[in-house]
């Protein structure tokens, strides 16, 4: 089986290790695995902020650099949904590229639900290698809204992540609660986006949690951001660099 | 009401800083919205129940005018007065001159959100008649001199010492922690006020169409108390409010109170067909219903936003917004708090004005998941962000600025170019090198610097992931 890595902007740049970890997995599961040259910034941060006109060419761009793949592999929620959903929004006057986008939209998914899904793999223990942490890691899970609510991915991550021997999930509370991110807001309204990343922090120091994980690198950027600001110790790790480290 | 929908970030900073009501907000999610969920649960085939009742919305909105025509005349066949107002003031006048004419000196009201839109209470005021709010939210707030801070519970910001001493100086009661004397206050206040009142104004959760019936939700028995006791009952209620027939009546109901308050259903279901027929014991001698448009003919000629229309102000996704909980009710401007505000405010008051409701939420689509009629907010919100953002045909919409304009449009150039891109990345990276610690910045200059207030902001990677790609497989 084939699949194509699409990296998204943000780890591309920021945080390329999510990338390999990605790549890293899959390889690990029997993919083989390619990264189209082309591919740019899904165009999220434009259509959020209501530029729709300067999204729809990195629409076409997506669908031309991706035509040919098998399957598209994302390690971010958000930008799965982008592509996968709104982009039917910003096509919608195309329609050369919405039927092109029609053909496309069911072959991407988000990493965890490539997994579980896709490769219907439910338990990742018989991948664990015998160099594998033996330590178990107590690890919450950031349940990202695009991901959860557009794409209902939660019960993929949680199952993957609690198949593993040497990782205990543990819970917080309300999570199932924005972090606050949501992009271009969290800029507009630092104030109000603030308040909701103070909550979250607040949940998890009164959890149990060494890590905190998602499938959503810019959620995890900004929760991030905030516990460095806050000076907690709660590392933070996306689902892809968990996996990758604790199957050794 | 008139809308202050600009002021929305100045009001909600304020209601961040203010602990109490902070405290009040967070309690929503162990209250209205956990019990909400409960609710959901436990009632058999929840999630068909939704569609169902999404498609019997659907299907009304899109026959609106059909269903207003067969409306007024069970209405008129009943002995009640049918008016469609094409506005608040429309409605507001229609009442007032009512009023006039039958020499009415004290109005009693139940709960209605239409009537904040109408600013009912202030216009009976300027010409002399009396409004008295009977619902105990409502008569806090009016007490108080407030708006709602939530749309079905209005006083919630405010705990009950607030209320025990709004009690003590407006009406002179001793003041008192306990919840049922309070109440006990304002009931022996109100009852003198039911039994005085020439005319009843109530809002209206449904009107039927078929039947010409006035359907009322209430816990607190005022709204059949307004409905019975005085010789006039005026129903006043936005156009969409109408379900065809009872049968989706009781259908829309289980969704309304179960996502509302959680309750199995409410403690009064009050259903009126009308004024006091000869054989009815009590009830009034007179009744109109005032049907309202006040600008929801721009939402349901707006096929992007007509979905707002479905809409039965139940207030399930402003209990689960999380925004919501931060910035409260009363942020927001006009009569509509919360994420259905954010699309039904701007619309029918002023877009330009109130620029900043469409993008004060982070798209989460709790609101969404929430709603008993699975109205998509998040998706009318990013289509109001597009007017303001682009401009709009129809409407001279735009508020961008130029910067913003030239920043995306410049961001789409360089996003779309792997080259680009990675040259400009770099080139940021240098510049931001010497700022960094850790490859952390504290502090972000100008636009950026609320960002940095509450979170550190990463540099980027020394060697993109592109670049390793390369440099691996090479």
């Amino acid at each position: 089986m084939k699949a194509s890595l699409f990296v998204t902007c943000i780890v591309d740049q920021f945080y390329p290790k999510i990338g390999e970890s990605t790549f890293g997995i899959l390889n690990r599961l029997g993919i083989e695995v390619d990264f189209p040259k082309g591919q740019a910034c899904c165009g999220q941060p434009m259509f959020n902020s209501g530029y729709w006109n300067d999204s729809k060419p990195l629409a076409k761009k997506f669908l031309q650099d991706f035509s040919d793949s098998e399957y598209i592999v994302l390690p971010s929620g958000s930008c799965a949904a982008m592509v996968s959903k709104f982009y039917a929004e910003i096509l919608k006057d195309e329609d050369a590229a919405l039927r092109e986008w029609e053909q496309i939209s069911p072959r991407i998914f988000e990493l965890s639900d490539f997994i579980f899904n896709v490769l219907k793999i439910d338990d990742l223990n018989q991948f664990v290698t015998p160099n594998s942490p033996s330590g178990v890691l107590k690890i919450a899970y950031h349940q990202a809204c695009h991901a959860l609510r557009e794409l209902n991915i939660l019960n993929q991550p949680l199952t993957l992540l609690g198949s593993l021997s040497n990782v205990e999930l543990v819970n917080f509370d309300q999570e199932d609660v924005c972090c606050g991110f949501g992009g271009t807001f969290s800029v507009k309204f630092p104030e109000i986006s603030g308040a909701m990343l103070s909550d979250k922090i607040h949940a998890l120091r009164n959890s149990k949690a060494e890590i905190l994980t998602s499938v959503d690198s810019s959620c995890l950027m900004h929760i991030r951001g905030g516990i460095e600001k806050a000076g907690d110790k709660i590392k933070v790790m996306h689902f892809a660099e968990i996996l990758h480290d604790r199957l050794g | 009401m008139k809308p202050v929908t600009e002021k929305f970030r100045d009001i909600a900073l304020d209601t961040l800083n203010d602990s109490k009501i902070q405290a009040n907000l967070n309690a929503l999610y162990e209250g209205f919205h956990s019990r909400r969920i409960a609710a959901g649960s436990a009632t058999h085939n929840w999630e068909d129940l939704r569609e169902h009742g999404r498609s019997i919305r659907e299907h009304t909105v899109e026959n609106l005018d059909f269903y207003i025509e067969i409306l007024e005349q069970a209405v008129v066949a009943n002995g009640g007065n049918f008016y469609l107002a094409s506005d608040a003031d429309e409605a507001a006048n229609y009442v007032v001159e009512l009023a006039k004419s039958k020499n009415v000196k004290t109005v009693i009201k139940s709960k209605s959100m239409l009537s904040e839109e109408m600013s009912l209470n202030s216009k009976l005021e300027q010409n002399n008649v009396e409004p008295i709010e009977t619902d105990l939210g409502e008569y806090i707030i009016q007490l108080a001199d407030e708006t709602p801070f939530h749309i079905i519970a209005p006083a919630m910001h405010k705990d009950r010492s607030d209320v025990a001493d709004l009690f003590s100086e407006k009406l002179g009661a001793a003041k008192s922690s306990d919840v049922n004397e309070l109440a006990g206050v304002a009931r022996s206040q109100l009852r003198e006020k039911f039994f005085q009142a020439d005319m009843g104004v109530t809002g209206a959760n449904f009107v039927v169409a078929e039947t010409g019936t006035v359907a009322l939700v209430s816990n607190e028995g005022n709204g059949r108390m307004c409905t019975s006791m005085p010789k006039i009952h005026v129903a006043v209620t936005g156009m969409e409010k109408i379900v065809p027939t009872m049968n989706e009546l009781s259908t829309l109901l289980r969704l309304l109170i179960r996502s509302a308050t959680g309750q199995w259903i409410s403690s009064y279901v009050t259903t009126i067909n009308g004024p006091r027929s000869s054989y009815d014991e009590d009830g009034p001698e007179e009744f109109h219903l005032v049907l309202v448009d006040n600008g929801r003919s721009k939402l349901l000629s707006d096929p992007e936003l007509r979905e707002a229309l479905l809409c039965v102000r139940c207030g399930a996704c402003m209990n689960a917004c999380p925004v919501y909980r931060k910035v409260g009710g009363h942020s927001y401007g006009w009569v509509y708090p919360g994420p259905i505000g954010a699309i039904v405010s701007p619309v029918l008051t002023d877009l330009k004005q109130a620029k900043d409701l469409p993008f004060a939420s982070s798209l989460c689509g709790a609101c969404h998941e929430a709603c008993p009629v699975k109205i998509n907010i998040p998706r009318m919100l990013l289509h109001l962000r597009r007017k303001l953002s682009e401009g709009d045909n129809d409407l001279d919409t735009q508020s961008s600025s130029v910067f913003e304009r030239g920043f995306m449009k410049g961001f789409s150039k360089i996003a779309g170019n792997p080259l680009l891109m990675g040259f400009s990345v770099k080139f940021l990276r240098v510049i931001l090198l010497p700022f960094s610690k850790n490859g952390r910045l504290k502090k972000l200059p100008g636009y950026l610097s609320g960002w940095t207030e509450y979170r550190t902001f990463p540099i980027p990677a020394k060697v993109s992931f592109r670049r390793l790609w390369k440099l691996k497989n090479r």
